[in-house]
């Protein structure tokens, strides 16, 4: 079901939580309304979806949604949920991390999830710096960034997530931004609904720290710094950050692979 | 007729942990605990549980964590450099209350040390290896019959109080082959899962029983200090929090103690032992009674919450305690804390790797004794 009103978002929050955590200006609620909107159009009941989040501002997601939620530790949300998806695979499970969640401390997790094709689905929110510890270089910082760990400007040069995922093997994957909410949403509904490990980067903002140490902190300049930044017409490597859907190919999936172990060996039955 | 068998510790290890009811087990291998790992993958899928193969050890409990929140009953094993892996993951699962089972085939270390010689290096680790105080259960194993057992026990444990239980193995016992009689089912007690009643009023899910995801209750679990239903909390209910799980298993060391106590009613000496050097312990004490001295032994099996009562309550002719161990002196500080001075503890410490022998043990107490009957 398509969802509008404020009442529909409502059902799908846990609204004594609210306000969330994020600071005013930040592009994670964008993703979070993203993510029901997705949820509620694929009509997926609240009981059957587990939402793993790791640590960070993106980390604190779970506790505002009111699904099953899972806060985990750094950088492991891949880990744990991967857990929960082989003994539930009735389960929808999304997993949100931050980027330096997802490609610096849980960087192992992420690229074996993605070689093991377990169907989770994992949105990064890329703000291309650490929020919560208060503004540190992230693997996705730019060249020249300032952040309180390279206050002389990154010499450091940034993953690029949706090809490191291309190369890892994701079957699903996919680049949208918090600038475009109706594609963000759109893409998260065909991450959930694919059977195997899906990832959406989700170029999202910072104005408290990456925007006020890059001298830019207006949130509505760096929403349209996105825009500028992403071609969304062209799911290419191009020369502007390409967005979009890059890879959407089924190919067996974990748990379907261990239930026909477990089949084949007469092993059914009993879990 | 009881089934007899030739069996190696790991071994028994793995299958008492499917007697048990395991259907859940994440590793990596690692000497000298990769055995389990390979009969846990071999049996799993075909009795329908799951084994998985992760990318590490944070991963290995990070997935049995998970999938203990999703009903599995769960477990991992290791050895030191990945039990040093998995501490922040043990640290998650006693603030989240999760049942699972760590076991660890003690190598001798630090680092890589010597991955194929044994040690007990690793107590004060599994203890208070995680930050932050928390609640863990560590149990060991003497024999290979021992180490069936106590798996059993780690997963009844877990399940009772609602904690991680490391079980603390070795690389000699690990390895070593036994004739054992293997318990038929229904022979030992398994403490089943409970699991919500269909059409109940949903209970809280912290400071009750478990209760796992996706049967209807939504509730969020957090490594972040929480209030009942999973949510984040500061302040005095972060202090009611860490409280209460603490206390869940430091006020149930009776409880909780697995022991064994031999000649201990006219001892003048107590041998205290765990693990493999119960072995040696055993022997050295029953040649030390048939030269009449009047020696006692103690074999702790549970090391942690740690048996304090036992130690208050020797008889008053104890005068010497020997504490030998496979490290350079760990539990013996505890059990020099129990004993409170009512009698002299020593340490006796074999760290080359290579087991104590029952005459280095018995030469200790006799030098300390005397050869008075």
């Amino acid at each position: 079901m398509l969802i509008h009103t404020a009442a529909e978002y409502d059902r799908y929050l846990r609204t004594q939580k609210l306000p969330t955590v994020w600071c005013p200006g930040c592009g994670n609620g964008i993703i979070l309304k993203a993510f029901i909107r997705a949820v509620a159009a694929l009509n997926l009941s609240q009981d059957e979806v587990v939402v793993v989040g790791g640590i960070g501002c993106s980390g604190r997601t779970p506790f505002f949604l009111d699904f099953n939620s899972v806060h985990t530790t750094h950088g492991r949300a891949l880990a744990f949920a991967t857990g929960i998806k082989l003994v539930r695979p009735e389960l929808t499970v999304a997993v949100v991390m931050g980027d330096g969640d997802s490609v610096a401390i849980g960087g192992n997790h992420f690229i074996h999830a993605c070689r093991r094709n377990i169907d989770l689905t994992a949105i990064i929110f890329n703000n291309m710096i650490y929020g919560q510890t208060g503004g540190q270089l992230a693997p996705t910082t730019l060249p020249g960034r300032r952040t309180t760990t390279s206050m002389w400007g990154n010499i450091e040069p940034p993953f690029d997530i949706v090809r490191l995922a291309l190369g890892a093997g994701a079957g699903f994957v996919a680049r949208g931004t918090v600038f475009d909410f109706e594609q963000l949403s759109e893409i998260l509904g065909q991450a959930l609904a694919f059977k195997g490990f899906a990832v959406v980067e989700v170029l999202t903002t910072c104005p408290t720290y990456f925007g006020r140490y890059n001298s830019n902190d207006d949130p509505y300049d760096m929403l349209h710094g996105l825009k500028d930044r992403t071609d969304p017409n062209e799911a290419t490597m191009a020369e502007k950050l390409p967005v979009g859907i890059f890879r959407n190919e089924p190919r067996p999936e974990y748990t379907e692979l261990y239930r026909q172990l477990v089949e084949k060996l007469g092993g059914g039955g009993q879990r | 007729m009881k089934t007899q068998q030739l069996m190696q510790g790991n071994e028994a290890c793995a299958f008492g942990a499917l007697y048990a009811g395991c259907n859940f087990y994440a590793g990596y291998p690692i000497t000298p605990s990769s055995e389990i790992m390979e009969i846990m993958a071999r049996e799993l899928p075909r009795r329908g549980g799951v084994f998985l193969q992760a990318e590490d050890e944070i991963a290995s409990i990070s997935a049995v964590i998970g999938a203990a929140w999703g009903g599995a009953r769960a477990m991992t094993a290791t050895s030191g450099p990945g039990f040093s892996l998995m501490q922040e993951g043990i640290g998650y699962a006693a603030i989240t209350e999760t049942p699972c089972v760590v076991v660890d085939s003690q190598r001798w270390g630090p680092s890589t040390g010597q991955p194929t010689k044994a040690a007990q290096g690793d107590v004060m680790q599994a203890i208070w290896g995680t930050h932050g105080d928390h609640p863990v259960i560590v149990l060991t194993a003497g024999h290979v019959r021992d180490v069936f057992e106590m798996t059993v026990a780690a997963f009844n444990l877990a399940e009772l109080y609602r904690v991680p239980v490391v079980l603390l193995l070795d690389e000699i016992l690990s390895h070593m082959r036994e004739n054992i009689f293997v318990p038929e089912p229904g022979e030992l007690e398994v403490i089943p899962r409970s699991r919500p009643v269909n059409g109940a009023k949903p209970v809280a899910p912290f400071g009750g029983p478990f209760i796992p995801l996706g049967y209807g209750v939504r509730f969020s679990v957090t490594g972040l200090a929480h209030d009942d239903w999973g949510f984040p909390v500061e302040g005095p209910p972060a202090e009611r929090l860490l409280r209460r799980i603490v206390e869940k298993v430091w006020s149930k060391a009776r409880e909780i103690a697995r022991y064994e106590a031999l000649y201990l009613d006219d001892a003048r000496a107590v041998v205290v032992c765990y693990g493999i050097v119960s072995r040696p312990a055993e022997s050295a004490v029953e040649a030390l009674r048939s030269e009449g001295l009047k020696v006692g032994l103690l074999t702790l099996k549970t090391l942690w919450p740690f048996p304090d009562f036992l130690f208050r309550e020797l008889p008053t002719t104890v005068e010497y305690v020997l504490v030998p161990e496979l490290n350079l002196g760990q539990l013996v500080r505890e059990v020099e804390r129990a004993v409170g001075g009512r009698a002299r503890v020593e340490h006796l410490g074999r760290v080359d790797g290579y087991l104590l022998t029952p005459e280095q043990i018995a030469g200790r107490v006799v030098e300390n004794l005397g050869r008075r009957v």
